[in-house]
């Protein structure tokens, strides 16, 4: 008689067991839902605003178009929006790329070489204080009229989030494991890459997605200073022409372009970074 | 390599004085501190924070020389005995690294440091030191995965791998909880006979010195200074059970009085 009471009591209570956890479920795939659909119905909500202001107020089109507009300028220029668009990718890519490569060379110098370090880091402090505006021309009177300056100023943007991320993580190793690769008699060579450079991969690349979006604004804002070809020049060129459509076109172009370079580095990171990484901020 | 092999002294303590010389005050962490430790012992080091126990250690490790007094370990210098890899270092908080599998992480010593690269003649492979503190089956873990317990066998694992002949232990259980911290206690003293290391374990807790260690060196703060060394005498097989026995209770009164002294 109790075996059966125990029994049944059992399976009462395995019942509600798997009641309670398909309500879990349930209740989860309600909140991935959301969350998938809320950001589309923000940004849907915003652009309907929009189309309703420029129509309820009757905007000008050469002061703000409508999204309609914005996007059959998209649809009819888009291969001219791409021919503008390589060049300003070619400059942001190849920027991001020596800008950071000098940095992380400069930040291993900088942790082996303490004098260095102190006689150099302020200038180049210094340096960063200048504004991108103002470095433009500078660069422009250097470097000529060609992609190079736009390439210097989207390393040189680049360059210094990543130098100062890079020689933080570079430099905060936990004490401990310092003291273990001395125990083991391990070389500064074997320090640096066994334990230094690991330590600074999250470092590295909360820096890299900063420069991946700044890369791009350098190289736009170095093409607004004489230039006749991207997304800069694009910009210039159709605010000059109060070609609203046009001007809001381009801009889309950029910072989507913008975005997927965030977010291939975003996931280089997830391949890289395996490991669960302490709060960087 | 003969020198310390034929060494039958682990280590040899000689008016060690460790001065800390920073801006604005000169703190002393040790005052003229001696003892001797014979091979194959385990002494535990006792005492409040502040004591200067963790710093001896690190005297013995070569991680922090000696002001004045003079440090022998195995009949050398700490530095050769480094070189050497005679010696273990077990960090108070297991100093794995992240990125590092649990197997990558006990294979350490054996990548860096020169000439410690190659497993010594019939010293256990690193998988059987993962067997040996319990770990089989999690060889693949990322550190982030495992409990703090199962870190710190890791480490233990890892300090292991390098065959020392000296394990030095800096309160390597001292966050864990008190389930865990009894276990590996225990475990501890049947890998400390299975290996016949020495060891050095620091401890702030009257139990676990006692329990661990051979000997106990009990030590007073401000500065660090040698209260007493006291032989346990307790026999070498024991269970934790033997904490409520009657010699270990009055032991362990004995060791509280020279804490208090």
């Amino acid at each position: 008689m109790q075996d059966v009471a125990a029994q049944s009591a059992q399976a009462a209570q395995e019942v509600e067991i798997a009641e309670a956890e398909a309500r879990y479920a349930a209740e989860q795939a309600r909140n991935n839902r959301r969350r998938r659909i809320l950001p589309v119905l923000g940004i849907v909500g915003f652009v309907a605003f929009w189309a309703l202001l420029v129509y309820v107020l009757k905007v000008k089109p050469f002061i703000a178009p409508s999204p309609l507009a914005v996007l059959q300028t998209l649809y009819e220029n888009f291969p001219k929006l791409m021919t503008n668009l390589l060049p300003t990718a070619t400059e942001a890519i190849t920027g991001f790329l020596i800008g950071n490569l000098f940095a992380i060379v400069l930040a291993t110098i900088f942790v082996h070489n303490k004098s260095l370090e102190d006689a150099f880091f302020p200038l180049v402090v210094l340096i960063n204080t200048i504004p991108v505006v103002a470095k433009a021309p500078i660069l422009v009177l250097l470097l000529g009229n060609g992609m190079e300056p736009k390439i210097a100023i989207a390393a040189l943007i680049c360059f210094f989030p990543t130098l100062v991320n890079m020689v933080r993580g570079l430099e905060s190793v936990n004490p401990q494991a310092m003291e273990l690769m001395r125990v083991l008699s391990a070389s500064k060579r074997e320090v640096f890459f066994k334990l230094r450079l690991q330590n600074s991969l999250p470092y590295l690349f909360s820096a890299l997605k900063i420069a991946a979006s700044t890369a791009v604004i350098g190289a736009i804002v170095g093409e607004w200073i004489g230039s006749t070809v991207g997304i800069g020049a694009l910009i210039i060129q159709s605010m000059y022409a109060f070609d609203s459509a046009m001007l809001y076109a381009t801009v889309i172009v950029g910072s989507t372009f913008s975005v997927c370079f965030f977010l291939a580095i975003t996931l280089i990171e997830r391949f890289t970074v395996r490991w669960k990484a302490p709060t960087v901020h | 390599m003969t020198a310390i092999e034929s060494a039958t002294t682990a280590v040899d303590c000689n008016a060690v004085t460790v001065r800390f010389i920073t801006e604005r005050r000169t703190v002393t962490a040790l005052e003229r501190v001696s003892f001797s430790l014979e091979r194959g012992g385990f002494l535990s080091l006792l005492g409040p924070s502040g004591c200067g126990k963790s710093t001896l250690l690190r005297v013995v490790a070569d991680l922090v020389p000696p002001t004045a007094g003079r440090m022998t370990v195995l009949g050398v210098t700490p530095e050769q005995a480094r070189h050497e890899r005679a010696l273990g270092f077990v960090f108070q908080d297991a100093a794995l690294l992240p990125w590092r599998t649990v197997l990558q992480n006990v294979e350490l010593p054996l990548e860096v440091g020169g000439r410690g690269r190659q497993l010594a003649k019939g010293a256990p492979t690193p998988r059987e030191l993962l067997k040996l503190v319990g770990l089989e089956g999690w060889e693949g873990s990322l550190p982030h995965e495992l409990s703090g317990g199962m870190r710190q066998r890791v480490s233990i694992a890892r300090a292991l791998v390098s065959a020392p002949r000296i394990l030095l232990m800096d309160e390597p259980f001292g966050a864990l909880d008190e389930i865990t911290r009894d276990r590996l206690n225990e475990e501890l003293r049947r890998i400390w006979q299975e290996t016949k290391t020495t060891i050095l374990f620091v401890t702030h807790s009257v139990y676990e010195s006692l329990f661990l260690g051979e000997q106990v060196l009990v030590l007073g703060a401000n500065p660090g200074h040698v209260k007493a060394l006291v032989t346990t005498d307790l026999p070498r097989d024991r269970t934790l059970a033997i904490r409520e026995t009657e010699p270990f209770v009055r032991a362990a009164a004995a060791l509280r009085r020279e804490l208090g002294s």
